[in-house]
């Protein structure tokens, strides 16, 4: 990675602000805990693809805390991913001085420029802009430009951005429109795991129960802890002796505060000490109480109070043998993001149903889905056929025999025989009559069906809308509920592979549900080049009837009545817009 | 068996303290009380009758805060002694995860010692808790009396300590062998996490 430091081009050794000194910024070398858990996700999320998850992320804590670890982990993760990956690493401080420095030499507008050039661009601690209102407006302009490019922004603060003083409003929004996380301070574990963490990476080794009792003294942030251990270290190479855990508090004088008064050992005789008695509890809790019931805890700990039902968890909880753990919480992560995902479906048709307790119940996820599929239904009915086409109205011709058979034989028993039917004739050979009249056929006769008819060129315009809504997962659930989908002209979708995609999804979908599936083609599906294989062995798997063309004795009739005038119609492969009220002006295809 | 509760990280342990009336159970908690850090003690709730002797229970709350990954909290309690309160020594002693069993080490209340032994003994079989299978230490009160007036621990341990459970001499008033007694029980009651881990360690004896 090119990284930089502010200034000129640096490799990553040399660089000030992100050396060798820094390689130890990692994400397997950051502690994870409570206070820093979400910060932690975001970060990995950003360094995984930047500027497509959280963009700008700003992470924000007190000093010590692990802002910086955090952010230059991201860093250097994103560079594993692609080594090409330009990325700067520089501080508000060092960005004000950059500004300086350009506007100074006559070029201000050299700042942009520079910071333009790259895909990943980290400022630490941004309260340093405070008051600088030209930086700032700097700043805000980079920001805008970086945010178009797609060019992931990262920052840190030691403070929220809204409660840093003196700056800009817009600057302030920009910051708030990605996502803003904080990191907390360490609690015992996470300060137990943090100086296990550095004493094994320094080979600096303690008696047991040493980095207890550190990790148990308050220490408000990973500096201090981490300075502390460098004193016990320091101690116990001095004087060539282990510390013992009766020296910690000696070693770290009084400064750190103990969290057991002194009257305790003032009143409760020698030998019989309370930390000893905690130490006691803990070996117990640490060898009793098996790590995968730990997980499973922590688990529910986790998704309870975000209203996730966790009974599932629990049950594994009760059991006398380890689950499949691993396996099981995935399971329920997947089934919590697949419920979210119904959710989030459910309240872009109606924001009501945002946080409804049906898609928070990982074990009725058909009821949700059956929940939203009624939503859905509800709030799009699907586009059914023109009244006008009736299956009386279809001429009965000796050629034409064998398609109405079918056609009868589908209606009678839609899902079941002639599954799909694709029917396929020339132009004016009434295809769209035929796909209409089954459709108002079907909902005559099977009135609790849901029918969708429509033409294929209104099915992509669908999809494309939908794409552009970012709705595509409502749009497919509509048509999957369909009990009867007519497709007409399904030559239309060659060359349109997402939209072929799309139908293929869907047409598996619907056969397995046994929904019945008619289409109707120009050409026989073999004939169909511009479809993919996938789609045409599937429509050649069911009954593919002609219809025969009918412009030949309509023509005669024609030219009988009118010489001349009927041919450039029918030659042209003129369409006609057919009002009907529900088709909204949609141009159909002639069908005679 | 202590409640464990994994998904609060909360593990709640219940320890009784039993013994004749007037043998220092409530003394023990009272030192506890003030010998422990004030942050991890919660007030010390007594239910007395007019004559000053406990009614229905003492109850201290003693919260070792965050032990390992999790957060460990006792809750002591103790029964009334006089024998006529059998029905809420009963009570008490439902669901208890151990029993300090404390003794008056004066002569004179050999008996009562005795009889109370007995007595928590058909407690505990009346709420089908195998004695053997619990944590149990003894603790002989009030050895600082006169050695004219108390029996010895050896004398005590030959006649109570059958099963040969811990046991710790002790001086209530002044804090001898309290937190020691304290200690043992509640190491011994942490062993038993996850011994019968089918219910999570939720389900309590009796």
């Amino acid at each position: 990675m090119p990284v930089e430091g502010d200034g000129a081009l640096t490799s990553p050794a040399t660089t000030p602000a992100f050396g060798s000194a820094d390689r130890a910024l990692r994400f397997d070398t950051f502690v994870v805990g409570a206070s820093n858990k979400l910060a932690h996700a975001a970060a990995r999320a950003v360094a995984d693809a930047p500027g497509q998850a959280y963009n700008p992320l700003v992470v924000y804590g007190g000093s010590g805390l692990g802002k910086t670890h955090l952010v230059g982990a991201i860093a250097h993760r994103a560079r594993e991913h692609r080594p090409d990956l330009r990325v700067r690493f520089t501080s508000g401080d060092e960005l004000a001085s950059t500004l300086h420095r350009a506007i100074a030499s006559g070029q201000p507008h050299q700042f942009l420029v520079d910071h333009q050039q790259v895909d990943l661009l980290v400022i630490d601690d941004i309260q340093f802009l405070t008051g600088q209102r030209e930086t700032q407006t700097e700043l805000l302009r980079l920001l805008n430009v970086l945010l178009q490019g797609g060019q992931q922004l990262v920052l840190t603060s030691d403070r929220q951005p809204a409660d840093i003083p003196d700056v800009d409003e817009r600057l302030l929004s920009r910051l708030s429109g990605g996502l803003v996380v904080d990191v907390g301070a360490p609690d015992f574990e996470m300060r137990l795991a943090i100086l296990r963490n550095v004493s094994q990476d320094r080979g600096v080794s303690f008696v047991d129960g040493v980095l207890d009792a550190v990790a148990r003294m308050p220490f408000g942030n990973v500096r201090e802890l981490k300075g502390a251990l460098n004193k016990l270290s320091a101690y116990q190479q001095l004087e060539g002796t282990p510390v013992s855990v009766g020296d910690v508090r000696a070693v770290l004088g009084e400064r750190a505060p103990s969290t057991g008064p002194e009257r305790i050992e003032a009143i409760i005789p020698a030998g019989t000490d309370y930390e000893g008695f905690l130490a006691d509890v803990l070996q117990e809790v640490e060898t009793r109480v098996e790590p995968w019931r730990i997980q499973l805890g922590d688990a529910i700990a986790r998704w309870r109070p975000e209203g996730w039902r966790v009974t599932v968890l629990e049950r594994a909880l009760n059991l006398t043998q380890a689950p499949d753990v691993d396996g099981l919480l995935r399971a329920f992560a997947a089934a919590v993001e697949h419920l979210r995902g119904l959710e989030a479906q459910a309240a872009a048709v109606d924001p009501s149903w945002a946080g409804h307790e049906a898609f928070r119940n990982v074990e009725a996820i058909g009821a949700a889905e059956q929940l939203l599929q009624r939503i859905i239904e509800t709030a799009q009915p699907l586009p059914g056929p023109s009244p006008a086409f009736t299956r009386a109205a279809l001429d009965s011709t000796p050629e034409s025999q064998l398609a109405l058979k079918a056609v009868d034989a589908v209606i009678a028993e839609p899902g079941v025989r002639y599954n799909p039917l694709l029917l396929h004739g020339p132009s004016g050979s009434g295809k769209s009559h035929v796909a209409h009249a089954i459709g108002n056929a079907m909902r005559e006769r099977w009135p609790a069906r849901r029918v969708a008819c429509l033409s294929a060129s209104l099915f992509v315009e669908e999809l494309i809308a939908s794409m552009q809504e970012g709705g595509t997962e409502r749009w497919r659930t509509r048509y999957r509920s369909a009990d009867v989908f007519i497709l007409d002209d399904i030559h239309l979708l060659e060359g349109k592979e997402r939209t072929q995609d799309e139908l293929f999804h869907l047409f598996n979908q619907l056969m397995a549900q046994g929904a019945q599936v008619v289409l109707t083609s120009q050409r026989a599906p073999r004939a169909l080049t511009g479809l993919a294989d996938r789609l045409r062995s599937r429509f050649e798997g069911g009954l593919v009837v002609t219809l025969p063309a009918r412009e030949r004795p309509r023509l005669e009739h024609l030219v009988a009545r009118a010489p001349g005038e009927p041919d450039r119609f029918f030659l042209d492969r003129e369409k006609t817009v057919w009002e009907w009220p529900d088709l909204s002006g949609r141009l159909i295809e002639e069908y005679r | 068996m202590p409640i464990v509760d994994h998904a609060t990280r909360l593990i709640t342990c219940k320890l009784v303290y039993y013994g004749p009336g007037r043998s220092g159970k409530t003394t023990n908690l009272m030192y506890l009380h003030d010998a422990l850090p004030s942050e991890q003690v919660g007030s010390l709730t007594s239910l007395a009758t007019r004559r000053d002797r406990t009614l229905f229970f003492d109850y201290l709350p003693v919260d070792l805060g965050t032990v390992g990954a999790y957060h460990v909290r006792f809750q002591l309690y103790t029964v009334p002694g006089q024998p006529y309160y059998k029905a809420i020594r009963q009570l008490v002693l439902q669901g208890a995860d151990g029993i300090v069993f404390v003794a008056d080490s004066q002569r004179s209340r050999w008996d009562d010692n005795i009889e109370s032994l007995q007595d928590m003994h058909a407690n505990l079989a009346e709420h089908g808790v195998d004695a053997r299978a619990l944590p149990i230490v003894l603790q002989y009160n009030k050895q600082d009396l006169p050695a004219s007036l108390v029996a010895s621990v050896d004398e005590l341990s030959a006649a109570l300590n059958f099963r040969g459970v811990p046991e710790f001499a002790a001086d209530a008033t002044q804090g001898t062998g309290v937190f020691d007694t304290l200690r043992a029980l509640g190491t011994r009651v942490m062993k038993r996490l996850g011994a019968e881990e089918g219910g999570a360690g939720s389900s309590r004896a009796a």
